[in-house]
């Protein structure tokens, strides 16, 4: 079994699945206006993202390979009914204002992703902590997320005011923007330039060079 | 029929698939840097979006819904617990049989959409629209209207994203930017345009 420790740290920072894998990314963007739906969402996707990969690398000798993507999306889709049917029956109002998001964690990159690259490769153990870390890994861009809007956008943090509003008398002119779905796009984008920043290695290659100067003096 | 246009303008430009609603960012952020593969890929999310809403809409309400079974001599029956599992497999069943008849039939139309057809099954632009049919509960014609219009709403997004980043590659990013962070933002300011078509009343 590969280092445990490397496996579930791994895909935090250095290996993070929306910032450098592009895995996931609807559900981050429309999930983050406040913080206390974006932490259920964090932890459904999570516990279906770590089972998944449990149950799929425990039958990953028995599955012939031109039907594995049916049976993992079996396999999913009942995993996200059970987390769906617990939310209703425990956080209705969460549940409500998640609307189609939970459902959608079937097609959810990250599921599908982890299955195919980690899973069907790795033991259960191992497969269960890739799942955890990627979903930790996803949590942690989502919180940041989803407490910038909030805080910024009402002046709250899950539903506990931190920045008085004007009309409450106090001194923060809410930012409309931030409840509105451009801005996740703009949170995201400098969320990544900051990440890169840090890690250089993760940097793009330029796709296209400028040809270097090549009118000189002494060509005329 | 003017019911049934409004729902197809309101996808298509208010409740854009991709720009409003976040759907299918995976695909749309990955699969556009050239035009042609966009514009590929966005016919391809037309014609199953088109498809697969809605067959899903029948399912839902001769089925699944509750009480949809009374013509089974099952009244009080609910099998709405499950409708992913029923969904996702009937977008994998009309993927898969979409494919064998195109690549039986429509030759040239497959082999432009290649690879994209089999990529659309785990696209959430279309299981997000069936869910979407189903939470706002949609009749068999206007689930029609409501698919054609998503789907052409998110090609429109895709494409002009792709004709947006052809033009993007030639332009000095910030390192760290470059790649990932810049289409972010340019997604972001695309949204910020789209917004304006908030203002029409239906």
């Amino acid at each position: 079994m590969p280092d445990a420790k490397k496996i579930l740290f791994d895909p935090i920072l250095e290996n993070n699945p929306i910032a450098l894998q592009v895995l996931g990314v609807c559900s981050a963007l429309a999930v983050t206006t406040s913080l206390q739906v974006t932490l259920v969402m964090c932890a459904a996707l999570t516990t279906v993202t770590a089972f998944s990969n449990l149950f799929i690398s425990l039958i990953r000798h028995h599955m012939p390979g031109n039907i594995r993507i049916i049976i993992q999306m079996t396999i999913i889709a009942s995993l996200v009914i059970i987390v769906d049917q617990f939310l209703q029956a425990f956080a209705f109002q969460i549940s409500k204002s998640l609307s189609v998001f939970v459902g959608l964690i079937i097609t959810n990159c990250i599921v599908m992703g982890r299955a195919e690259a980690f899973a069907i490769k790795h033991g259960p153990g191992a497969s269960f902590l890739d799942g955890v870390g990627n979903g930790v890994g996803y949590s942690l861009v989502l919180i940041t997320v989803g407490s910038l809007r909030e805080l910024l956008g009402s002046g709250t943090l899950l539903g506990f005011s931190i920045l008085p509003l004007r009309g409450d008398g106090g001194w923060f002119q809410a930012n409309g923007l931030m409840l509105l779905s451009p801005s996740a796009f703009f949170i995201i984008g400098f969320f990544i330039w900051a990440l890169r920043s840090r890690k250089k290695d993760q940097v793009e290659q330029k796709e296209y060079r400028l040809a270097p100067h090549t009118i000189k003096g002494d060509a005329f | 029929m003017d019911e049934l246009l409004n729902i197809i303008i309101r996808s298509v430009f208010i409740e854009n698939m991709a720009l409003q609603l976040f759907l299918g960012m995976c695909t749309f952020l990955a699969v556009s840097k050239k035009i042609e593969t966009a514009l590929g890929l966005g016919i391809a999310v037309i014609v199953v979006q088109s498809i697969t809403v809605p067959v899903n809409n029948l399912i839902f309400n001769f089925l699944l819904r509750e009480g949809a079974l009374s013509w089974a001599g099952l009244p009080g029956i609910s099998l709405q617990f499950l409708g992913y599992l029923c969904y996702i497999g009937v977008i994998a069943a009309m993927v898969q049989i979409l494919e064998m008849f195109l690549d039986k039939h429509v030759p040239a139309l497959y082999n432009s959409l290649g690879v994209f057809l089999p990529l659309i099954t785990v696209n959430c632009a279309i299981l997000g629209g069936t869910l979407l049919m189903v939470e706002r509960d949609y009749t068999f014609a206007e689930s029609i209207a409501f698919g054609f219009g998503s789907g052409l709403g998110w090609a429109i997004a895709i494409v002009a994203l792709a004709g947006i980043r052809e033009k993007l590659k030639y332009s000095d990013v910030p390192e760290g930017l470059r790649g990932l962070g810049i289409t972010f933002i340019t997604v972001g300011l695309m949204s910020l345009g789209f917004m304006a078509f908030n203002g029409i009343s239906l």
